[in-house]
């Protein structure tokens, strides 16, 4: 019995917030756009019992998921966002590795402390960071005048509202969710094994490319789907740091739910959205998967 | 145990009952009223008011569709009104409670009751222009002491936006506004419905697209003020208000405010009370604190826009009342051009073909 509510709490907590969710959204999906609260067609009359209910479902059809396949727009905008959270997830790893390897290489003492810098800035609200950086990227702001005072350039960079300044607030707000699983994968590693190698006759980069990143597969591979995922559907970074230019499938996705205020696009929009996160969701679940299994 | 739950219940619904009865919360839109008044209102009818702001009406239809917003006062703007009437979002004002109606203008209630038949939903809070905002001093370098400051042309024709993309131009990010503006210009009826006319707004923005910094609906007035900007698409009270916060600051910016000589686009915003607004008798004592004669002037003295409060005007400071820009000639006056709602079906084409002049997809 105890057993049984054990798993029956995380399965509850799945149909609560995503499978009941999603299928809301998803019949939202399958409606049409109307002047009326809500504002889609038709909604659930369960006072007609089982004959509303059949002539409710009669209502539903596809035509928002094919006004999606003849509009490029969406395309353009899925393919965007995959490839700004793919760029973004390369330059997180890039940046976050050397720090967690750093952390790992600490002494013990000092680890705890480390641990708390990284996650140090979470204890400000997420929209003031990325507000911060508008005023450090603007034109006025502080990164163009250090620039211009030190004499490195004459007249100011335009950051702000372009694509750098989004991939620059994804990286800076999405690092420690990579150096976090790094971090607890390098920790664990026997320092033996890269004494083990270098007596074996490899050199200290040899060791490394050889030994450490291997054994901390895992952690990169959790850090970059913990990256990537959310990135995809990210939204108020490209709006407040990117331009009119950024293409990403939540602004696309905002536009539809506030300005065409069309419901049922906007849900079509977020059903996709979803299958394509299906595929990287189910590989991170293999391989947490994998790992357990090789740890158990 | 049942009798303990539903005493706990009772307690519960009287509790939320007195809770909705000694607050009022309304939702305006940002930079919008001083907020002394907001105090005043406190004091004078011992009603609690929970104020909060927005800035783009399709946030605020969002909310009115969705349903169970909260607010007891909602401001949006005409079109928006008429299209929220039509889905049943308001409900009909008791004008038995509004004693201050009397002080409505008629020259503004006639053309408001075009959105709202007998206006029966909703009263004028303020009106205005959308025109161009632009920094004097800045533009006159770039383009010459003949720059065309009071015509589309400034910021539709490329030769000009060229020049003036170095010191930056801001557009309203507000469709149902830019096109229009620029149907306008070409000579089409702005207020088109037919896909194929709004398309052609296409081609006004397409060779001006590169040289526009933003399209956002609030930051210019802060841009305008600080001289980050020289040109802004704007409203005019805001664009007004960053004359006054320049003039503040007094840091040599220099703001004027042109409704375009091709024709400009008015507005009024309106104050509505949802259907579902769960204190509907504070919010008529909003409106009718609101309709005072004396408020209202105050809040029109404060954000530079003009209101459709005749009794109102003997209050207005005079740089107010006389301000062309404020309260337009009525030679002016004929030079402006309203909108109605867009279907469905054409609102899709519309939105689409900004993201397009946005984004270039």
């Amino acid at each position: 019995m105890r057993r049984l509510t054990l798993i029956a709490i995380p399965y509850l907590w799945l149909l609560a917030l995503f499978l009941v969710p999603f299928l809301i959204v998803l019949k939202i999906s399958l409606s049409d756009t109307a002047i009326a609260i809500p504002p889609y067609t038709p909604t659930l009359d369960l006072s007609e019992g089982w004959a509303g209910f059949k002539a409710f479902l009669s209502q539903l059809d596809m035509e928002n998921f094919t006004w999606l396949t003849q509009d490029d727009l969406y395309w353009k905008a899925y393919l965007s966002s995959v490839r700004i959270a793919f760029i973004s997830t390369i330059l997180t790893l890039i940046a976050g590795y050397p720090i967690a390897y750093a952390m790992a290489r600490a002494a013990p003492e000092w680890r705890p402390t480390l641990l708390m810098l990284v996650i140090l800035p979470f204890w400000t609200s997420f929209l003031i960071r990325v507000y911060a950086w508008m005023g450090i990227l603007s034109n006025e702001g502080l990164l163009n005048s250090l620039l211009i005072q030190i004499g490195l350039i004459s007249e100011p960079l335009t950051i702000l509202n372009t694509n750098t300044a989004v991939y620059i607030g994804v990286v800076y707000t999405y690092l420690p969710f990579m150096i976090l699983p790094i971090y607890s994968a390098l920790e664990k590693m026997d320092d033996s094994l890269l004494e083990a190698a270098e007596d074996l006759g490899c050199s200290r980069l040899q060791a490394f490319w050889l030994v450490t990143v291997p054994l901390s597969k895992q952690g990169i591979i959790a850090g970059c789907f913990l990256v990537f995922i959310p990135v995809v559907g990210e939204f108020v970074i490209p709006s407040l740091l990117g331009g009119s230019g950024t293409l990403m499938i939540g602004k696309v996705l905002f536009e539809e739910f506030f300005n065409n205020r069309d419901w049922p696009v906007a849900s079509a929009v977020a059903v996709i959205l979803l299958l394509i996160l299906i595929v990287p969701i189910v590989l991170f679940q293999r391989n947490e998967q994998k790992q357990r299994e090789a740890e158990g | 145990m049942k009798n303990a739950l539903m005493l706990c219940t009772a307690a519960l619904a009287l509790g939320a009952s007195m809770a909705a009865a000694e607050e009022v919360r309304v939702y305006n839109w940002s930079d919008y009223i001083d907020e002394a008044l907001l105090e005043k209102f406190e004091q004078e009818t011992g009603l609690e008011l929970v104020y909060d702001v927005f800035d783009s009406n399709e946030v605020l239809e969002t909310k009115m569709l969705a349903g169970g917003s909260g607010y007891d006062v909602v401001v949006p703007t005409g079109t928006f009104l008429q299209r929220q009437i039509a889905a049943g979002a308001f409900q009909p004002l008791d004008k038995s409670k509004l004693s201050n109606l009397d002080n409505m203008w008629d020259v503004i209630s006639d053309r408001t009751a075009k959105y709202d038949p007998e206006n029966a939903h909703a009263i004028n809070y303020m009106w205005g222009t959308t025109g161009l905002g632009v920094n004097l001093g800045k533009v006159r370098e770039v383009l010459g002491e003949d720059a065309p400051v009071d015509s589309w042309d400034l910021v539709f024709k490329a030769e000009n936006m060229e020049k003036l993309a170095e010191c930056g131009v801001h557009f309203l990010d507000a469709p149902a506004e830019m096109i229009p503006a620029a149907l306008n210009y070409i000579g089409e009826d702005p207020d088109s419905h037919d896909p194929e006319v709004i398309a052609k707004a296409e081609a006004v923005y397409e060779p001006v697209r590169p040289f526009i910094q933003k399209f956002h609906s609030s930051e210019y007035i802060n841009a305008l003020a600080n001289g980050d900007i020289c040109v802004a698409v704007g409203w005019s009270g805001d664009v007004l208000q960053a004359r006054d916060r320049a003039a503040e600051a007094d840091n040599g910016v220099e703001i004027g405010y042109f409704a375009p000589n091709e024709g400009a686009q008015m507005w009024f915003d309106m104050m509505a009370i949802p259907v579902d607004a769960p204190n509907p008798e504070g919010a008529h004592t909003f409106l009718n604190f609101i309709m005072d004669a004396q408020n209202m002037a105050a809040a029109s003295n404060y954000v530079y826009y003009a209101n459709g409060n005749l009794a109102a005007q003997e209050f207005l400071a005079e740089d107010v009342i006389t301000d062309p820009a404020i309260y337009p000639t009525p030679a002016a006056m004929d030079n402006t051009y309203t909108t109605t709602p867009y279907p469905p079906k054409v609102q899709r084409v519309v939105t689409r073909l900004w993201t397009k002049i946005k984004s270039g997809t």
